[in-house]
């Protein structure tokens, strides 16, 4: 027998790259700018992650704010909790998604942002992305609270796998005779296309880095965490900077980073510094958990495992296939990013794409992190699961956490399920002779 | 001779598995877990080294032999002798660390009394002791704490009338005594004890010692082979807190697998229920898991879950399975939170319903829950294997037969007296693997 292995005192500060701490900037700065708006008197559009609009929400001087970014701020930030309880003291249920009961409770406790400063009133509610029914209860309740102009952007279900020339179409529609008439009242900008097709230039440009960065993952070791670490990646693009400058040099400044990485042979850097050896190349399906992510990351990198494709981080859109935002059709390409919001994407597509992610980038097996109030995640992984494990005959995984409410992280559970999963692996790997 | 030893810290007993170089299992021990795994991991493999001691016995005295029932009943003796010897030195423990807890200001004035008092106690404690090791004696349950603790309250509360202390500080002393002792981890030399108890069954069973045979001898002899503990694995729901280094763990998950390939190499299908987990298993021909689903944060219908409804019903856990098994119209119950488990029982006791029925029903809904847990990790597939705790109890037994019918058809469905061990015996294996393989 050997020591007994005590856990360390307390944790040291969360080491980071250069990158991380320049997209913490960026967001910082960003609430900021959203605290200011009594001062400089811009207009706020609430509207959500998954296939929003930035790049049109600037053609009208709106700033954007994100209630699901402002719950996952809020769940790192240990706030998320308290909020959450306070959504169900005014009777929302426990099942109802812990995003927006964060948000519901955050509003009732005087609406202060991450920053310890007041979010700003939205002037118009965008809902670009209609594939998730929570979104459009939870505009519905911030529209009785804030009773502003509601805009309802509807994206059809890819059900049959594809875009047709008629989804196209019924979007450009709405986004002509709707989204952008009411955009123009809201914010007294006259809608200027030459300035979308602008915008949208610098979001190809931006996107390519993304895609670029992500795929360097399939270098072994993998250089980055397309998991925990993709999740500040992700931060610029699918919130408030895709269409800027800002954003631009953000991406080029991250993909040089990692190439540097890769010219070093280094794997991904962790809250702990840079990753040992790496043991276990992992496909992730499924936000991942912000109440403990430190800790959830840490039973993941602590066994060597480096995530090196996941799904979530095509929550915003999806880029893998080829999608750029493209200048030369604007109203059409914003119609076919919200189409490409990974869940808007039909369950054969969603096997695909993690069977594809699994071959491509070599991984051992696929992983579920299945989040217990997202429905829209949620439905239909076991049947995912089940097939991706027969496509690639890897061995696949399920575990189950939560993204904002801490009472949903078991984290025992949670070890115990990972390490059996990654012993699994081994066994896998050497057969009988490896199976000690 | 090289020994391999598996420990499956579970939440509610440890058990241990000693599996020699040829994978033959040569002993297995259990012991509650108490809150102190690192003893209860030790105990457990002291436990499962005694038991081995008696399968060298067994084989030094080809006591499975035909003709050999001499040996068997000598070897019976020693056991019954050695666990009375066991018996008495932890109850010399617990005295002496009773009349410790009176230097405590708690005891101040009655210290004198008390002291009194507890020789008395212990004294009739030792008197009784040997007809609880009596051939044919029946006890609830072999761990120190029970029978100990149930025979202290009933002793304790006669003593304390005669001696004019309340009873209630009486039984604080041993409460206090009690954790202390069980968190002791086990001391003193196995063989000498063994030798004790071969002293005591030549003094009070001399019958059974024939003129042929020199059965002292031979324990003597088998006793100079060492257990050399080679390698150890440790698994189950204590393993992150053990004095074990990582490559001494495994999950609980694969070993429960390999435990139940070696047990019965067709099983494909495992299902677990544990104290407070329910897993259901899949495996290939080699015993490596494929897939694996358990109870999410909530251990709703686990074993624990029939511990409180024990605890609530006045009844032994044991005794909760016989009862259901006397009812013909189940109750329907769905839930099976353990935390509303009191608050169920009472509200349909007040309502009429029968103890059978509603025990019955109950049985019925932990099984249903692990239904949807083996379905969502893949379904059953032939053959079907049974383990943990919760297999022992046969109307749980009787409601998965009937559900798996239901649902899957004719499918074998394999229940090994062992299934405790099922955990343990996996460890073990990989502890001989990682040495032999």
């Amino acid at each position: 027998m050997t020591v007994i292995q005590r856990p360390k005192a307390r944790p040291a500060d969360a080491i980071k790259d250069a990158s991380m701490a320049k997209q913490k900037a960026m967001m910082a700065a960003h609430y900021d700018r959203l605290a200011a708006v009594p001062e400089t008197g811009e207009k706020v559009a609430a509207t959500f992650v998954p296939g929003n609009l930035n790049e049109l929400i600037m053609c009208f001087d709106l700033v954007n704010n994100l209630p699901e970014v402002n719950a996952i701020q809020n769940g790192l930030r240990r706030q998320s909790g308290a909020y959450v309880m306070e959504a169900e003291k005014q009777g929302h249920s426990e099942d109802v998604c812990t995003y927006v009961k964060s948000d519901i409770g955050m509003m009732a406790k005087g609406n202060i942002g991450p920053n310890g400063k007041r979010l700003p009133n939205p002037d118009v509610l965008l809902l670009s992305y209609t594939g998730c029914f929570t979104f459009m209860k939870w505009f519905e309740l911030l529209r009785r609270e804030y009773g502003c102009e509601t805009i309802m952007f509807q994206t059809p279900y890819m059900a049959d796998g594809k875009i047709t020339p008629d989804m196209i179409t019924y979007m450009v529609k709405q986004l002509k005779q709707d989204v952008i008439p009411k955009l123009e009242k809201v914010s007294g900008v006259r809608f200027d296309i030459d300035r979308l097709r602008e915008y949208l230039r610098k979001s190809a440009k931006a996107e390519d880095d993304l895609v670029k960065t992500l795929q360097y993952a399939k270098t072994k070791p993998s250089p980055i965490d397309a998991y925990f670490g993709g999740i500040y990646y992700i931060g610029p693009i699918f919130g408030a900077f895709r269409g800027t400058d800002d954003a631009i040099d953000y991406y080029r400044f991250l993909r040089e980073e990692v190439e540097q990485r890769i010219k070093e042979g280094k794997g991904p850097v962790t809250p702990d510094g840079d990753m040992g050896k790496e043991r276990y190349r992992l496909v992730v399906e499924g936000p991942p958990n912000y109440t403990n992510f430190r800790q959830f990351w840490k039973m993941f990198y602590d066994e060597g495992a480096v995530v090196v494709a996941s799904s979530y981080t095509k929550v915003g859109g999806t880029y893998d296939f080829g999608f750029r935002h493209n200048p030369d059709k604007p109203l059409e390409s914003l119609a076919e990013y919200c189409l490409n919001v990974y869940t808007n994407r039909n369950l054969p597509m969603r096997v695909d794409m993690l069977t594809n992610y699994v071959e491509e980038y070599e991984a051992d097996g696929l992983l579920i992190n299945s989040i217990k109030s997202c429905n829209s995640f949620s439905a239909g992984q076991l049947l995912i699961m089940r097939e991706v494990e027969k496509r690639t005959g890897k061995p696949a995984a399920f575990i189950e956490t939560d993204l904002v409410d801490p009472r949903y992280f078991s984290a025992a559970n949670v070890k115990n399920r990972l390490e059996s999963y990654f012993q699994m692996i081994e066994q896998k790997r050497g057969g009988l002779r490896g199976a000690a | 001779m090289r020994t391999f030893i598996g420990i499956d810290l579970g939440s509610t007993t440890t058990k241990a598995v000693l599996l020699d170089e040829n994978q033959d299992v040569i002993g297995r021990g259990i012991t509650n877990s108490r809150s102190n795994y690192g003893t209860a991991a030790r105990v457990a493999s002291e436990e499962a080294r005694i038991d081995g001691r008696f399968t060298l016995f067994r084989r030094a005295l080809h006591a499975s032999d035909p003709g050999r029932e001499q040996a068997q009943e000598f070897l019976a003796a020693l056991e019954r002798n050695f666990r009375l010897v066991q018996f008495l030195e932890q109850l010399d423990d617990l005295e002496e660390t009773c009349n410790g807890q009176l230097k405590s200001e708690r005891f101040a004035g009655v210290a004198g009394a008390m002291r009194e008092a507890i020789t008395e106690v212990f004294k009739r404690l030792r008197r009784e002791a040997p007809e609880l090791y009596a051939p044919g004696a029946k006890r609830k349950s072999d761990f120190f704490r029970d029978i100990a603790g149930s025979r202290f309250h009933v002793h304790a509360e006669a003593v304390a009338r005669d001696a004019g202390v309340s009873h209630d500080i009486l039984l604080n002393a041993y409460d206090k005594s009690i954790i202390e002792v069980e968190n002791r981890p086990p001391g003193g030399d196995l063989s000498e004890k063994f030798r004790r108890a071969v002293a005591r069954v030549l003094e009070t069973d001399p019958h059974i010692v024939d003129g042929q045979t020199d059965n002292a001898g031979v324990i003597d002899k088998t006793l100079e082979i060492e257990l050399e503990e080679t390698y150890l694995v440790g698994t189950g729901y204590g393993r992150v807190t053990l004095p074990f280094s990582k490559e001494h763990i495994r999950s609980e998950i694969l070993c429960h697998g390999l435990g139940a390939h070696m047990m019965y190499p067709k099983t494909r299908t495992v299902l677990d229920i544990g104290g407070q987990d329910t897993k259901g298993i899949q495996i290939d021909e080699r015993g490596i898991v494929e897939n694996f689903q358990m109870n999410d944060r909530c251990a709703a219908g686990c074993g624990r879950y029939l511990g409180y409804i024990a605890d609530e019903m006045n009844m032994g856990l044991h005794e909760l399975g016989p009862l259901a098994m006397q009812s013909n119209r189940p109750a329907r119950i769905n839930s099976t939170c353990t935390v509303f488990a009191g608050a169920e029982l009472r509200d349909r006791l007040s309502l009429g319903e029968k103890r059978e029925d509603i025990l019955a029903g109950l049985h019925r809904a932990i099984i249903l829950r692990a239904i949807s847990i083996i379905s969502r990790s893949g379904g059953v597939t032939n053959e079907f294997t049974f383990t943990g705790g919760v297999a022992k109890n046969e109307a749980a037994v009787r409601e998965l037969r009937k559900l798996l019918k239901e649902n899957y058809g004719d499918v074998t469905i394999n229940i090994n007296p062992d299934s405790i061990y099922t955990g343990a015996l996996g460890a073990s294996e990989f502890a001989r693997r990682a040495v032999m393989a």
